[in-house]
């Protein structure tokens, strides 16, 4: 067969994502400390297993409405509006997903018309910009760098902004720096939406992991923003339930009820399993968070002090559980130093060029694994980091 | 740094070196010194010992124990007393049917039988005792004991 004329170009000519190239290389070694990973290394609070436990043994194995169920959606609209400030409709602003991932297809596909552009900043998350592509939409990276503390700076982000721009994408804490955008920026960035019309999908996934000292606050809570903006966050990273595949979206109605059109036509629901486990982890799960919360932080302070002391120049970073030292002393490049560091000291760390162009001379270490682990990575790093300056 | 973040360090591993705990709380070596020691002898820091997985050795049992209260120093003596003995691992003072709670170890279940014919019920004080052999243990000092195959995450994910 043609697998050339029978598969779609548009898929076709999709990179693959940088950290799968990697991740073949990690899954060949043995004995690998891994720095790699994007997940938490704690087991999901027993509670919280519990409740999809029950769930299950109570025969609650349907399909549930393609708008989740009505409990859970009571009990994020409580959450959010606890801890984001924000108040939604849950019989019509919120949408249970299968992870944060469907909730941003969905909302793309619904908002974008083929020639759209969509702005988000790089170094980002890998999905973002295959997401808008398949939505048929143009993403436009708009670059951070180290003199912000990776935050989008206003005006790069308005100088990228053309009369095609349709949307912008957020992720703070972010995926890979860690870094966080505080208030007064957030502030900016609203007045450049509202300038410009533009609509907002905030991927707000690590904010309860938030280090310094400011309160998070989402985009969606500054005044003027909810009407154009999507809060999407979920149960994964705040709860170490990344198996469990359970996201939500909040924001207007009108956009809620077409992304419940897709997606009562592609997913129907995620698994009522998860989404009982969900309730329970929003009602009785924030004691359990913040444990997790503050043994992250611990081991950040821990790491960035090491990466620091061994001469990889790291910015503390606000929140999620990365760091994203710099590398650019060693001169060498990130893929290089990832790849040598696997193979000589078998540590597994992501090449920040993973993460969009500007990542170059970075490395995303992540921090969410045990202290002990983290101790022996951070002893063959320094001893690499000693043999790359000889 | 405050003593309980501390003890919640050492509660989890009470190996940990005080350079380890220096670094996981960016404080000196010498303020983790101080403060252990403080902690020490403040009492608060009783000890550091080993969880042995000791199901296949030896026998133990839990006793409750009734016994009449002194005047003026309730049951603070009689316990005590029963606490010194080798055998007895634990005692606490409880609320209910009985009043002291005992963990008893022996070599076999003649020693644990012998402990409690010989000494225990033979103090003064003592009313009668009801000895519960240990089968098995689940959990221990907030550990479990059952040993499951560790999950393998992956490597590397975005």
């Amino acid at each position: 067969m043609d697998w050339n004329k029978m598969l779609s170009k548009q898929v076709q000519d999709m990179p693959r994502s940088g950290i799968r190239e990697f991740f073949d290389l990690a899954t060949g070694s043995k004995d690998i400390i891994s720095l790699g990973v994007g997940e938490p290394d704690f087991v999901t609070p027993w509670n919280i297993r519990e409740a999809a436990i029950s769930s299950l043994e109570k025969g609650h194995t349907t399909y549930t409405s393609n708008y989740g169920l009505e409990s859970l959606r009571r009990a994020i609209s409580k959450y959010v509006a606890d801890f984001f400030h924000v108040e939604y409709d849950p019989l019509c602003e919120v949408l249970p997903t299968v992870g944060v991932s469907e909730a941003i297809d969905l909302a793309l596909r619904c908002l974008l018309n083929p020639g759209d552009e969509v702005l988000y900043h790089e170094p980002c998350y890998v999905s973002y910009a295959p997401t808008v592509m398949m939505a048929y939409g143009t993403p436009k990276a708009v670059e951070t760098s180290i003199d912000d503390l990776f935050a989008l700076n206003p005006a790069k982000l308005e100088a990228a902004i053309t009369p095609k721009t349709k949307v912008l994408m957020l992720n703070f804490p972010t995926n890979p720096t860690g870094s966080i955008a505080p208030r007064k920026t957030l502030e900016e960035i609203a007045a450049i939406c509202v300038k410009h019309d533009l609509f907002v999908l905030t991927d707000e996934i690590y904010s309860e992991l938030r280090y310094d000292a400011e309160e998070h606050t989402s985009i969606a809570a500054l005044p003027g923003m909810k009407e154009r903006t999507l809060l999407l966050h979920g149960f994964s990273k705040a709860f170490a339930m990344t198996g469990l595949r359970l996201g939500y979206a909040c924001g207007p109605k009108e956009l809620i009820e077409q992304m419940m059109k897709v997606h009562s036509y592609t997913m129907i629901c995620p698994t009522i399993t998860s989404q009982e486990a969900g309730i329970e982890a929003l009602q009785n799960g924030t004691p359990a968070m913040r444990e997790m919360r503050d043994s992250y932080h611990m081991r950040r302070d821990y790491i960035v002090g090491r990466f620091n002391d061994m001469g990889m120049d790291c910015h503390l970073p606000g929140g999620a559980f990365y760091t994203f030292p710099s590398i650019k002393r060693f001169g060498i490049s990130s893929k290089e130093f990832a790849l040598r560091l696997l193979q000589e000291e078998k540590v597994a760390a992501v090449p920040g060029t993973a993460f969009g162009a500007c990542g170059e001379g970075y490395l995303r270490c992540c921090y969410a694994t045990s202290f002990a682990l983290l101790e022996q990575a951070c002893d063959k790093m320094a001893r690499f980091c000693e043999s790359l300056r000889a | 740094m405050s003593p309980d973040v501390l003890l919640k360090l050492l509660e989890t591993d009470a190996r940990l070196s005080d350079q380890q705990i220096a670094d996981r709380l960016g404080v000196s070596v010498s303020e983790v010194a101080a403060q252990r020691a403080a902690l020490e002898k403040e009492g608060r820091i009783i000890g550091y010992q080993t969880i042995v997985n000791e199901d296949n050795r030896g026998v133990s049992a839990f006793i409750e124990v009734r016994c009449s209260p002194e005047r003026g120093g309730g049951f603070d003596r009689l316990a005590t007393r029963i606490s010194r003995y080798d055998e007895v691992k634990s005692c606490y003072l409880i609320s209910g049917g009985f009043d002291l709670l005992l963990l008893v170890e022996a070599k076999d279940l003649m020693g644990v039988a012998r402990f409690v014919s010989e000494k225990l019920s033979s103090m003064d004080g003592v009313l009668s005792t009801s000895t519960h052999f240990r089968l098995k243990t689940y959990k221990n000092n907030g550990l479990l004991f059952v040993q499951e195959p560790s999950h393998e995450r992956l490597h590397v994910i975005p």
